[in-house]
């Protein structure tokens, strides 16, 4: 069901009439503020919106329905693994013991939700092939943060003050150059070679004493499994540096290859890819860190620890120095966690290798669809691993007709587009990512849709060029909202 | 598979398609050595039996104390309407509105809490992108670095613990110098920062980037946020305010008192405590410093017909575009999350919101009146809102013994502040609208019996 017609809705602020409420709590005494000095008290109310509730609800059930959404459609974004989230999940997170634990609460009286962190630790382990898990950063790039501080805190409990520099290959995601950034590192970019993996030749020039860690995303944003990942890793630690692995793109490689195993030194986990937590508009999410021997003394506090008795506790306050320290309050996003828990659980060890298995076989698929179908460039052959790249290169240069174009008209035919333009290093790219919860018939849909859109291209290049056409706006003037921001309503 | 299409039938088309006999064969670039043999997990779990599993770890948590604990995490009233909004799927399995076309909700839900919490915070421009309040906090600390070319930040001991330590974390990582005001000891203001030490600390040392401040304070207690303002200003510095959203219904907002940038832990505004989270990290701004706010912005504009519509804009500041030098690595957002706290801002309107902070207070002085009553009397004189310290004799071991008797006392503030030894015999106690008079009545007579022992 794709999202069409013009239904765009008034502001809530537009909707407000003086005097409309739903009354929610008992009237206050009159005098509960007098205790409050004057000079510390607001002049008036704020301006919020005066609204009923059922105005309420049609507002934003409307709103809501200007959405495209995993629940309403195909959403083949790649590198954001907009799988289906399973409804139980949404339950459990608001099951009254779990969602009302108050996070400072003494351990006795949260000892479920301490078992089920740590319980998922255990599983983020065993799937990781890592350690030891921290449960704390509230994204993935949160988690890069964490992971980012504890290779400066170990280089520096070493002396070696000098490494400075993160090497990070250029299909990587923003985030990891702007982390370093963060993190006191310089970014030191390396160029992808001819069959998308690392360029070895410039890889080994730019290791040195002077490299901190290296960040890598395996497989990477192109897809591709790095197939020199062994001497990677041994180049790595041969000249003391870390490595980092963006954990991204955990769901192409689920017990087929586990990164801490394997040699990585720490990973972070977005267990709303992974794991199905839902992307709500953008988040919440959550980031867990795993870390191998080296790194384990840096991870955040508070962890969780079992007892020899079977209780669970918080750590306590300076209980390990050598802990990074805080990177958020409390102990986590615990609401995600809960959903990634339930995940893990229904499908188990077995269930979430065919989760893997069958991501990367529809990837496939469907990649080798348009590769025969001859309609766009699919720059790197062999196989892809739970998202491709297509490219409307060729496109282009016939008829004029770009990848933004192509991503717009997917829209008339009730597809979200592809990720593009992204890597920055593909020319006029798409990265497409199915999911394993996609049925056949919905990815040769959108493989018929997409050739259908390269036939239009040359037949009719205008109707692609001003596309949407039946989405709920036309294409929108973002200089215009960059040129003159308008960030708020002032009535 | 549990919750795949897939039949083996179909798995065999896309196999016939790719010409394989086994789906290995797409896994044959993993180099052999590194090759994992599947996970070593329990085996899948049926639905209805994931059900009583969950069901029974939930019960094991205790969420039916009578409880007065606060210290960062308020428990508000949550209008069945606001999480009736939030499970449309529509919304939570929708992603970043990188398609701003078919993404108009989420736009537009972004915009009003953009102009909700400015409203709210009288301020300029709002991020709806952090994580929560420490996060919002330490990015605050930040942004002031940067406005200003300096690298010394002051945090008031008055700021939330979690808060401090995170903004030191990420102080770590860019370089900069974390230096904490002490709070007053004693006298009229005891409890709330120590301005004196304040201008003692901007005179000696570095430039000072940015002040942070939080209303009302750890300790529950209001803070001469327009003195401390007109501080920071008058020392070249941003002052950053630390604001919780529900008392600036009644309390003064940050603009008016001259804040630069404020942060705000979000939660209270109908999001449930989920023992830590996701939570919404509110950070707001003035105009000027807009290209130094991190995170997505949605601005309002035209489509090609001329009709009103949002996008995503300003990203020039992001990772995605700018990379190595963006303002932060921020790139997820909370959008779920800041729906929640606009619904449930607009479920209260104006007065109602009014209302439960009003009540809050006036559910507090009842406590307070009720705990001094039986021998717990606070140890500051200075106004505070809905929450505040007792000083109890014992305090870690009375707050362990009401537990038992199903009462959570608040927090001892020697586990919240061990770095406050004047109020290691205090307990830090909280009433909000859902406060219930009898369970004031409950803690204030168990309270007496113990102190009474």
């Amino acid at each position: 069901m794709s999202v069409t017609g013009r239904r765009l809705q008034p502001l809530l602020f537009e909707l407000s009439r003086p005097g409309r409420m739903t009354r929610r709590v008992p009237e206050p005494p009159r005098d509960a503020l007098d205790r409050i000095p004057p000079e510390q008290r607001r002049d008036g109310l704020p301006a919020l919106p005066e609204l009923n509730e059922p105005e309420l609800v049609r507002h934003y059930v409307n709103l809501s329905q200007l959405n495209h959404a995993v629940d309403t459609g195909f959403y083949p974004l790649g590198s954001c693994t907009m799988k289906y989230n399973p409804k139980v999940d949404e339950w459990a997170a608001r099951l009254p013991g779990f969602a009302a634990a108050h996070p400072m609460a003494p351990d006795e009286l949260v000892q479920g939700t301490l078992q089920l962190l740590w319980e998922l630790e255990q599983a983020l382990c065993e799937i990781s092939g890592m350690r030891a898990v921290t449960l704390q950063p509230a994204a993935g790039a949160h988690g890069e943060l964490t992971g980012a501080l504890m290779i400066r805190a170990y280089h520096r409990d070493r002396g070696e003050t000098g490494r400075t520099e993160v090497l990070v290959p250029d299909s990587a995601h923003g985030t990891n150059p702007a982390t370093a950034s963060m993190a006191g590192l310089t970014t030191v970019h390396i160029p992808t070679a001819a069959d998308g993996g690392v360029d070895l030749e410039a890889f080994r020039a730019a290791l040195g004493p002077r490299t901190a860690a290296v960040m890598i995303t395996n497989p990477s944003t192109l897809g591709i499994f790095e197939a020199r990942i062994g001497d990677l890793l041994e180049m790595i630690h041969a000249v003391g540096a870390l490595a980092y692995m963006d954990g991204a793109n955990l769901n192409a490689i689920m017990g087929r290859y586990r990164p801490g195993a394997a040699g990585f030194d720490v990973m972070h986990i977005n267990t709303h890819k992974t794991f199905s937590t839902p992307h709500g508009g953008g988040g919440p999410g959550a980031g867990p860190v795993g870390v191998g021997e080296r790194l384990e003394p840096y991870l955040p506090a508070p962890r969780v620890v079992r007892e020899p008795d079977g209780t669970f506790r918080l750590e306590r306050t300076a209980e390990r120095p050598t802990a990074i320290g805080r990177l958020r309050s409390f102990v986590g996003s615990t609401g995600v966690l809960v959903r990634a828990y339930a995940y893990i659980r229904t499908h188990g060890g077995s269930g979430l290798c065919e989760v893997t298995d069958d991501a990367v076989l529809a990837a496939n698929y469907l990649k080798r669809r348009l590769a025969d179908s001859g309609a766009y460039d699919i720059p790197f052959e062999g196989p892809c691993k739970h998202e491709f790249i297509a490219s409307a290169a060729t496109i282009k240069h016939e008829t004029g007709v770009r990848t933004l174009d192509i991503a717009k008209r997917l829209l008339d035919h009730g597809f979200h587009a592809p990720t593009v333009y992204f890597p920055l290093t593909i020319e006029e790219g798409m990265l497409i990512e199915p999911t394993e919860t996609e049925s056949i018939d919905t990815l040769d849909a959108f493989a018929d849709a997409l050739i259908a859109i390269a036939a239009e291209a040359h037949d009719a290049p205008d109707t692609v060029k001003t596309a949407p056409h039946t989405a709920p706006t036309r294409r929108l003037d973002e200089a215009a909202a960059a040129r003159q921001p308008n960030l708020r309503w002032r009535g | 598979m549990t919750y795949g299409p897939h039949t083996d039938a179909d798995r065999a088309r896309m196999r016939a398609a790719l010409g394989i006999e086994s789906v290995d064969e797409l896994f044959a670039d993993i180099p052999l050595a590194q090759r994992a043999g599947g996970l070593d997990l329990p085996p899948p779990e049926p639905e209805s039996v994931l059900v009583e599993r969950l069901r029974e770890l939930a019960a094991r948590n205790r969420v039916d104390l009578a409880s007065f604990l606060g210290a960062g995490v308020q428990v508000h009233h949550a209008p069945p309407v606001v999480d009736q909004m939030l499970l449309r799927g529509e919304w939570y399995t929708a992603y970043t509105p990188y398609q701003p076309e078919v993404s108009q909700g989420t736009l537009q839900s972004i915009y009003e809490y953009e102009s909700l919490i400015a409203e709210l915070y009288d301020l300029d421009v709002v991020s709806a992108s952090h994580y929560d309040g420490a996060s919002a906090s330490a990015e605050a600390a930040l942004m002031a670095c940067r406005a200003t070319d300096r690298q010394r930040v002051l945090v008031s001991r008055g700021v939330h613990p979690h808060h401090r330590e995170t903004t030191a974390t990420y102080g770590s990582g860019a370089g900069l110098e974390v230096v904490e005001i002490p709070l007053e000891a004693e006298g009229e203001a005891a409890g709330t920062t120590d301005l004196s030490a304040l201008e003692r600390l901007l005179a000696d040392g570095g430039p000072v980037a940015g002040i942070l401040a939080a209303q009302p304070n750890v300790l529950g207690l209001l803070e001469p946020m327009a003195a401390l303002a007109a501080a920071a200003h008058a020392a070249g510095a941003l002052f950053v305010a630390v604001a919780e959203p529900v008392s600036l219904a009644v309390l003064r907002p940050p603009g008016a008192y001259g804040a630069d940038i404020a942060a705000g832990e979000g939660q209270a505004l109908g999001i449930a405590p989920q023992y830590g989270g996701p939570y919404l990290g509110i950070l707001a701004c003035t105009d000027s410093l807009v290209r130094q706010l991190p995170g997505r912005l949605v601005g309002m504009t035209r489509d090609l017909d001329g009709e009103r519509a949002f996008v995503m804009t300003l990203q020039a500041r992001e990772q995605h575009i700018r990379r190595e030098k963006a303002a932060s690595n921020i790139c997820t957002n909370q959008a779920l999350l800041a729906l929640a706290a606009s619904v449930w801002l607009a479920a209260l309107g104006p007065h109602g919101l009014r209302d439960v902070a009003a009540l809050g207070a006036a559910r507090a002085a009842s406590l307070e009146a009720a705990l001094a009553a039986v021998g717990a009397p606070r140890p500051h004189r200075g106004p505070y809102l809905n929450e505040f310290a007792i000083r109890v004799p014992n305090a870690r071991e009375v707050h362990h013994r009401l537990l038992e008797r199903g009462i959570l006392a608040g927090i001892p503030l020697a586990d919240l502040l061990p770095d406050e030894p004047s109020l290691a015999d205090c307990l830090l106690v909280c009433a909000t609208e859902v406060t219930r008079p009898e369970d004031i009545d409950l803690f204030a007579s168990a309270l007496g019996e113990e102190i009474g022992r």
